[in-house]
């Protein structure tokens, strides 16, 4: 039997994303939403989730060579965790400027990698962390409160 | 909404309770029980597809009866541009026109007309608006519902403008009204339709608080009368001209006409509730942000594929441009100035916005819901994925849903239902061939006596 006391109810979508797999990011986004929807969060949350799950699996989609992003759903918030293997980040707060880019012209071309990626995410985010090794891969991980009064303070 | 009326009904003498319509509903709002099919009313958005489906012709669409002019003093028809393509190709315009005032009316509006208002109004729309696109058409009420409860972000995305049914009724009512003298509440409007979902789109408007609206006729009822008086003009009818919509308006009746009175935009344009479903998954996805208007129409082909009309969706398509192309050109009713006026002042911007209907949600309280959704997909994974619909429901997934809302058992799964009774018989077996101990120790003697 489950302990009512200690069980929090609790479910974990995740998703494969490939390189240059720019198709999945936008799929794993309508995914979680029409989840987030059956759990009657309100619109203007599941729009700030998939904002992150967007750009964050975008990130991978353009700069690494696999990842995964894992959405694990509880009660009173979502977390949501990119890991990728690639390039890695340089210069974190660099990296988190809007405007600021490293994608290469040809997916810039495809009206991807304008350098807002991050810094939406962060816009979008109650709780970010971000660590990254150059050559080796960064993790991502994105944290939203379902009920925050400090974030409605502040607009 | 306890009250939320649907024009899209079972006819249960007809029902044969087959699972072909549940598995066609794009929003899944069908089951069956009890050996007949089951209109889930809040899911409904009155698309008509299972009307096309059911090979028994259980599918009904309620809409009001020619009676109902009686209630009014003055009645106008208002037919819908797809309208026009259900005759055969001797049939002009004129004839269809006087036919609708041999049939009982005093007088007939082109919904067509209105059309060429509401196409110029979203067209100066979208030079001005800079917010996020495509904007959508606002015309199938069928999409809008749709929107509501599957696409709740794409909402203000609609283009905020009355339907062409909606300002063709204000119109012609206020035109009669100064011409008659007769009160504006005592003249009747009545929509000539193609389509079950203007008949609930009257009873509960989505982009205005009340519709002026006054009935909705099926095409399918009032048909045969048409046809009875389409010689009338030359019978009794005067030497007016009633026609006064131009190819612009008429050419909403099918899937593009509408978007090509957006001339100066990039406009696409979509037919067909599960094409529209993958593109609005797509829009969702946040794709398309180059086009500045979608048309988006329930029905393949767009009104003229309208579930209440008489003639095979081609055949009423080709008809209809060919009535186009002999009468489309003329000098148009209102002038560009006119229109412009008419978009100046707002007077057919919608009143209301389109509001989201959360009724996918699985419980009002998050925490409750999660722990149904963690059920949910435990049921799921379970069960057998073949979305057979023998238990009633359009697929496993949904018969999942429908046990955690109380409302179906695991067992209404034929598979999961032999997988249980295999088990039983297993069992059963088992405890038959358990001797009992007093005859354990004389088995050869059993089979001894057995071949004997």
């Amino acid at each position: 039997m489950v302990d009512s006391l200690t069980y929090t109810p609790q479910i974990t979508l995740e998703f494969k994303i490939g390189e240059k797999d720019f198709f999945v990011a936008g799929e794993c986004a309508s995914r979680v939403k029409k989840t987030l929807q059956q759990l009657g969060l309100k619109q203007d949350v599941i729009k700030r989730i998939a904002i992150i799950i967007y750009e964050a699996a975008m990130n991978v989609a353009i700069h690494a060579t696999s990842g995964m992003v894992t959405v694990h759903v509880e009660p009173d918030a979502i977390t949501i965790r990119t890991d990728d293997v690639g390039a890695g980040i340089e210069d974190i707060d660099l990296a988190m400027k809007e405007g600021y880019s490293t994608a290469t012209y040809e997916i810039r071309e495809m009206g991807f990698g304008a350098g807002m990626g991050l810094s939406n995410i962060k816009q979008c985010s109650d709780d970010l962390k971000i660590e990254s090794k150059v050559g080796v891969g960064t993790t991502l991980n994105a944290k939203v409160y379902f009920q925050d009064q400090a974030r409605q303070a502040d607009g | 909404m306890n009250t939320y009326f649907h024009s899209v009904t079972l006819d249960t003498d007809k029902c044969k309770g087959c699972t072909n319509c549940i598995k066609r509903c794009p929003v899944e709002a069908i089951r069956v029980r009890d050996g007949k099919a089951v209109i889930v009313e809040e899911r409904c958005i009155d698309c008509g597809e299972c009307i096309r489906e059911c090979p028994n012709h259980a599918k009904i669409a309620v809409t009001d009866s020619l009676a109902k002019l009686s209630e009014y003093k003055y009645n106008i028809a208002l037919p819908a541009p797809s309208f026009f393509g259900q005759f055969k190709e001797q049939v002009n315009i004129e004839d269809v026109l006087y036919a609708f005032r041999g049939i009982g009316f005093d007088e007939v509006f082109e919904v067509a007309l209105a059309a060429e208002i509401v196409g110029h109004s979203v067209h100066e729309f979208l030079t001005e608006y800079k917010g996020k696109r495509p904007i959508f058409s606002s015309a199938c009420p069928a999409v809008l519902r749709l929107m509501q409860i599957k696409y709740p972000d794409l909402l203000d995305q609609v283009a905020p403008f009355l339907t062409p049914m909606e300002v063709a009724a204000r119109i012609a009512k206020e035109q009669a009204s100064r011409k008659t003298g007769i009160p504006y509440e005592e003249i009747g409007a009545f929509f000539i339709s193609p389509c079950p979902a203007k008949v609930t789109e009257m009873r509960n408007p989505m982009t205005t608080k009340h519709s002026a609206v006054n009935g909705v006729i099926g095409v399918n009822l009032i048909y045969k009368d048409i046809i009875r008086h389409l010689g009338d003009r030359t019978t009794n009818g005067g030497p007016d001209k009633l026609q006064r919509a131009t190819k612009f308006g008429m050419a909403w009746g099918y899937v593009t006409g509408e978007s090509r009175n957006i001339a100066a935009a990039t406009t696409l344009a979509v037919g067909g509730i599960h094409n529209v479903i993958s593109l609005l998954e797509e829009i969702e996805r946040g794709e398309l942000k180059d086009v500045d208007f979608v048309e988006v129409q329930a029905c393949t082909g767009g009104c003229v594929g309208g579930p209440l009309n008489i003639q095979n969706l081609f055949v009423g398509r080709i008809r209809l441009r060919d009535l186009i192309k002999r009468f489309g050109t003329r000098e148009a009713y209102f002038t560009e100035a006119d229109l412009q006026e008419i978009y100046r002042q707002n007077r057919f911007a919608a009143t209301e916005p389109v509001e989201p209907r959360a009724i996918m949600t699985l419980d009002e309280d998050v925490s409750r819901a999660l722990m149904k959704m963690e059920r949910l997909d435990q049921i799921t994974d379970e069960l057998p994925g073949l979305d057979c619909g023998a238990c009633g429901s359009p697929s496993c997934r949904a018969l999942a849903e429908d046990i955690i809302r109380g409302i179906a058992f695991e067992t209404d799964c034929v598979i999961k239902l032999r997988e249980k009774v295999k088990i039983l018989a297993e069992e059963i077996l088992d405890l038959a061939r358990i001797v009992p101990p007093s005859m354990s120790d004389n088995s050869k003697k059993g089979d001894v006596g057995r071949e004997d």
